[in-house]
């Protein structure tokens, strides 16, 4: 059997900490970690606890929250990186994440959410993260840079457009850059367009 | 929230030294410095600003979670509003944008020119994306925001929605600079100035990050409210 995920919540209200702790406390394949109700200090707990799965309520991190997820994340990559949220966040702001729990999901997605991390967390770990793009992700992003839509994309490489979602997502992660435009400059100047 | 909130009894210097960002601020309402140990409420019957504005803006700007009550917005004089929003504009695209557009060009001018090349190009369009994102919004929704705050009837809703969703790209756009310049750019070029650029690049990301929270919680239930 697989070995439990550890779970690092960081949320100020109790009344959510102890709701999450009811849902997921007794299934086996969690274990969860004393909470912090603010983000001071996380940092040296990731270091510490080594949790699997973060879930953080966005509105506690210090803006620019890419860069702040930046950092949690090169802390510890293995992890997987969970918004809690109760009120409406730009789904610009929640695709940073890898996962989003709304505290009005039912018992069930939060647990499917957690279980989906605790995995993802895993498969990570095996084998170390890389930043290197693979040649796929380097075809992607020439398109991309070119200003071809996702659609074209899918069209020109034969693959759906799923994937080609999939490798956007996976490039924005690797290189940091997430408009176009940036990645029609990271594309020159690493000599690809 | 744990955090206490600025009130009228807070004094302005307190204020700044909780959040030194809030200097920003000052210009913006029209309050000089040197304010010596006079509180929020003083300072502001001094110059004729809206106390209750002014603590609502500087509260959206400093506390992430904060978020004021329709009644509490309802009862803020907002008179200010326009000619802040309006400020903090003239301040992004006079200053800010062409003060960090002269450090990319120090720095494009050292650089292999066809990177900066694309460089320049690339801050050129965002300077454009940006000043065409203000220059929609002061025509479009701030018309409407003057006639509610004057007591009338929003005339449409729909215009509203269009300028938020852009606020997210600007915001991004300039964080894909700062990667491209501390990642991937030769280290080797003017390293002092790289770092200002930096700083300066960060600074505003977060000046428009604030701005854009204060739209979306102060400007935005006041439209949609009526």
């Amino acid at each position: 059997m697989r070995s439990q995920a550890s779970i690092l919540i960081v949320e100020p209200s109790d009344i959510i900490i102890e709701g999450l702790r009811a849902i997921v406390g007794d299934n086996e394949r969690f274990n969860i970690l004393a909470p912090l109700h603010d983000a001071v200090g996380l940092k040296e707990r990731l270091l510490v606890q080594q949790p699997d799965i973060l879930v953080v309520n966005p509105t506690l991190l210090a803006m620019p929250l890419r860069q702040t997820l930046t950092q949690l994340q090169q802390t510890r990559p293995e992890m997987a990186i969970v918004a809690l949220v109760y009120q409406y966040l730009e789904p610009s702001v929640l695709q940073m994440f890898q996962k989003t729990i709304d505290i009005r999901d039912n018992r069930s997605i939060v647990v499917a959410c957690l279980i989906e991390s605790g995995e993802k967390s895993h498969e990570v770990s095996d084998g170390a993260e890389s930043y290197e793009l693979s040649d796929r992700e380097l075809d992607v992003l020439v398109l991309v840079a070119k200003g071809l839509s996702s659609k074209e994309i899918a069209d020109k490489l034969n693959i759906s457009i799923h994937t080609v979602n999939s490798h956007r997502k996976n490039i924005t992660h690797k290189t940091g850059i997430k408009s176009v435009a940036g990645l029609a400059v990271y594309a020159t100047i690493h000599n690809l367009a | 929230m744990a955090t206490p909130l600025f009130t009228r009894n807070t004094k302005l210097a307190d204020l700044i030294a909780t959040n030194h960002n809030l200097i920003l601020m000052m210009p913006r309402f029209g309050i000089p410095l040197g304010f010596g140990n006079k509180t929020v409420g003083e300072i502001c019957d001094t110059y004729d600003v809206p106390a209750d504005f002014l603590l609502l803006v500087c509260n959206a700007y400093t506390f992430d979670n904060f978020l004021p009550d329709p009644e509490q917005l309802k009862q803020t004089d907002m008179r200010m509003l326009v000619p802040y929003l309006q400020a903090s504009h003239r301040f992004y695209l006079a200053d800010r944008l062409p003060h960090i557009g002269l450090h990319l060009h120090h720095i494009v001018e050292k650089v292999d020119p066809k990177y900066g090349k694309i460089l320049t190009a690339f801050y050129a369009d965002y300077q454009r994306e940006v000043q065409d994102h203000f220059l929609c919004e002061e025509k479009e929704v701030f018309p409407i925001l003057e006639s509610v705050i004057g007591g009338g009837k929003p005339q449409s809703d729909e215009s509203i929605g269009l300028f938020a969703e852009s606020h997210g790209n600007i915001v991004d756009k300039l964080t894909d600079l700062t990667q491209i310049v501390y990642m991937y750019l030769p280290g080797n070029v003017l390293p002092e100035e790289t770092i200002e650029l930096i700083f300066d690049i960060l600074q505003l990301s977060n000046d428009l990050e604030k701005h854009a929270l204060i739209e979306e919680k102060i400007l935005m239930p006041l439209i949609l409210q009526q």
